[in-house]
């Protein structure tokens, strides 16, 4: 594990504007997942909550690359990708609370953001269960010449499932253009990945003619800069493209997931928090190269602070779908 | 002869399919298939034979052998804006496409607060005694009745498999059509152009007063089989196809129903909870105080379908079967 940043890297071609975007993003994320996680003890949400913190540097460094017509599927580690591609806070808080003004009114939760006007196709509680679905959004992309891609998040754990190496075929055959983003976070659930995985991964990609590319998942430039290689390869004809990210889950399979020393250790949980932070390392590298000072840092952070507390409010304030609305939305 | 717009053919169930998808493809690019062996093969049953000529290969896609894989990128496809229609070679395979069925198409809608729409449709096929045995014969559509979020349809006659694959392809839900693959030669008339026939209206093939037969797909022609026979005994059986499973047109049955106070309900599926079982309870539910005995369920025998013709054959209702079942039905056996 390194516990720096990268320091021969070359200088980064970002602007600070978008740099300081990409930061206002993930302390969102950050910020985002901290309230959700408060009120989820509060017994204020109901359901399931599972967090993005300490991922937060793929889903801003992927979606900072796609274009805001480009699709993306998530996974039930969802809100990350859906605050990174554009969902705005208010709307989420509601839906996690199960309001009528929550982007699905209710009917998805904290498991099934989805949204037509920022390409959010949806998140999907089946593990792997929205491959096929980014494939085919790349096959309409390709048909109709719309130059748009499509990017499915998934974790590790969905190696596991058939679906994605029967849609990677596809996709490599049809030359589809579909970014399949594999956050390695190193647990299936409550499972050390060791147990789980065989062989290699990109050897996996590969295999099917895929061309696939690792990258450190908490150095959130490495992430923009490949993912914007392989969006660019996958909108311009090349085909399919793989990334894996390495990363760690900051917290529990789920909040409730409290007790873990039986699948893995403090220490370790401590030093990913304290050496591997996405947000420390970007931060200190702000500073370092005085894109911002530490001043300028923290106002963003109350700034968006700021925007939660309102955006936790509405979804407070407003009311629960009426009863009669259950039977609604079934059919089109 | 004078001109006619609408001219009326002769076509087998599997012509009519074939006509209608080319239609639907001519009137609107979004729409194509995907599939094992739908282009040059034009399935095993030869039902596409020749759309990959006027469509061209990406129209009429062929995929590799992967189910779920090709059913997930019609999910996804839907969504964004193209009418994916998915072949199923085998009805049996749905069960390789469940979670994608279930768990997505299904569900896009309703988890998406209506923001969603998945307009595709799936094809598979019903029925047994081809000799294909238990992996290759089932009739398994109850199981995707089971969902909210699917229209599940079963044409019986050329000219309902046009109409209603119409409006299959212009629904914006997905729909799955299962045909039965004995049936694909059956003519009928059919016809030319423009037609839909509505999702949730019941058709009777034949009136009646005495007794009322619901029967699905291959069941139908087995019903107005028995029908014939029947009338030998004075019995004048009325024979209804609901043609959707869902939506399901429950006035009409229930209106047969009370009128002819006798009912069998059939369908190739497994009896036990299965299509027969919700269409005797529609039917209890909304006519129990006009019912002269309870319904009747005919369905598939409950053992996997077996190879051996003799063992195969005792599994499926028969015109026999169903006469017996009518005349003690009606008291004279």
């Amino acid at each position: 594990m390194t516990t720096a940043v990268d320091r021969s890297r070359p200088v980064s071609n970002i602007d600070s504007e978008q740099l300081l975007r990409m930061y206002r993003r993930m302390i969102m994320i950050r910020l985002f997942e901290e309230q959700a996680n408060d009120l989820y003890t509060r017994a204020l949400m109901p359901g399931l909550a599972h967090l993005y913190s300490g991922e937060e540097a793929i889903a801003v460094g992927v979606c900072e690359a796609l274009r805001p017509d480009d699709y993306i599927t998530s996974t039930h580690r969802g809100h990350g990708h859906c605050v990174a591609k554009g969902a705005a806070l208010d709307r989420m808080f509601a839906e996690l609370l199960g309001k009528e003004a929550g982007y699905c009114k209710g009917k998805g939760g904290s498991m099934h953001v989805a949204d037509p006007d920022t390409g959010n196709l949806g998140a999907n509680a089946i593990v792997g269960g929205s491959m096929g679905i980014a494939t085919g959004a790349a096959l309409t992309a390709k048909r109709m010449g719309t130059g748009r891609v499509a990017v499915c998040f998934f974790g590790d754990g969905a190696l596991g499932q058939g679906l994605l190496y029967e849609v990677m075929n596809m996709a490599s055959l049809w030359k589809l253009p579909v970014i399949y983003v594999c956050e390695n976070n190193l647990y299936n659930e409550y499972t050390h990945n060791s147990e789980t995985i065989a062989g290699d991964i990109l050897t996996r990609a590969r295999g099917f003619g895929v061309p696939a590319e690792s990258v450190d998942g908490q150095d959130v430039q490495a992430v923009y800069h490949i993912a914007k290689k392989l969006i660019e390869d996958a909108r311009a004809g090349g085909g399919p493209q793989f990334l894996l990210c390495s990363t760690y889950r900051f917290t529990g399979h789920h909040v409730g997931d409290i007790k873990r020393d039986y699948y893995r250790s403090k220490e370790e949980e401590q030093l990913w928090k304290t050496e591997r932070d996405p947000l420390t390392l970007f931060s200190t590298w702000l500073v370092a190269e005085k894109i911002a000072d530490a001043q300028k840092l923290n106002q963003i952070e109350a700034d968006v602070r700021a925007e939660i507390e309102k955006a936790v409010a509405f979804a407070m304030e407003s009311p629960y779908p009426a009863a009669d609305k259950v039977d609604q939305d079934i059919y089109a | 002869m004078p001109e006619t717009q609408t001219a009326v053919r002769e076509l087998t169930i599997g012509e009519a399919i074939k006509e209608t998808l080319a239609e639907e493809m001519r009137r609107d690019p979004t729409v194509f298939i995907l599939g094992e062996d739908v282009a040059e093969a034009g399935t095993v049953y030869k039902v596409l034979s020749g759309l990959v000529d006027e469509f061209g290969p990406e129209r009429v896609l062929d995929t590799p052998i992967s189910e779920a894989g090709f059913a997930g990128v019609a999910v996804g496809a839907a969504m964004t804006g193209m009418r994916p229609i998915v072949d199923i070679m085998f009805g049996d395979f749905i069960g390789l496409t469940m979670d994608q069925m279930v768990n997505q198409a299904a569900k896009i809608h309703y988890m998406s607060g209506g923001k969603w729409k998945v307009p595709m449709v799936m094809r598979a096929t019903i029925g047994a005694t081809r000799r294909s045995a238990a992996q290759h014969s089932q009739s398994l559509h109850a199981w995707l009745c089971h969902i909210p979020g699917l229209k599940v349809v079963m044409p019986s006659t050329p000219y309902d498999a046009k109409g209603l694959w119409k409006t299959a392809i212009r629904d914006d839900n997905p729909v799955v059509i299962f045909e039965d693959k004995m049936m694909y030669r059956l003519k009928g008339p059919v016809p030319e152009g423009e037609y839909t026939i509505p999702f949730g209206v019941a058709d009777i093939k034949r009136p009646g007063e005495d007794l009322t037969i619901v029967a699905t797909s291959s069941m139908v022609q087995v019903a107005l089989g028995a029908a014939r026979l029947l009338e030998e005994y004075d019995i004048n059986a009325e024979v209804i196809d609901p043609r959707t499973l869902w939506p399901l047109d429950e006035k009409t049955l229930i209106e047969s129903a009370r009128k002819t106070s006798r009912v069998i309900v059939m369908d190739e599926g497994y009896g036990r909870y299965g299509v027969n079982a919700e269409l005797a309870s529609v039917i209890a539910e909304g006519a129990f105080y006009d019912l002269e005995a309870p319904v009747k369920r005919i369905g598939a025998m409950h053992v996997p379908i077996p190879f051996s013709p003799p063992l195969e054959d005792a599994t499926v209702p028969t015109e026999q079967s169903v006469l017996e079942a009518a005349l003690a039905l009606c008291g004279k056996s």
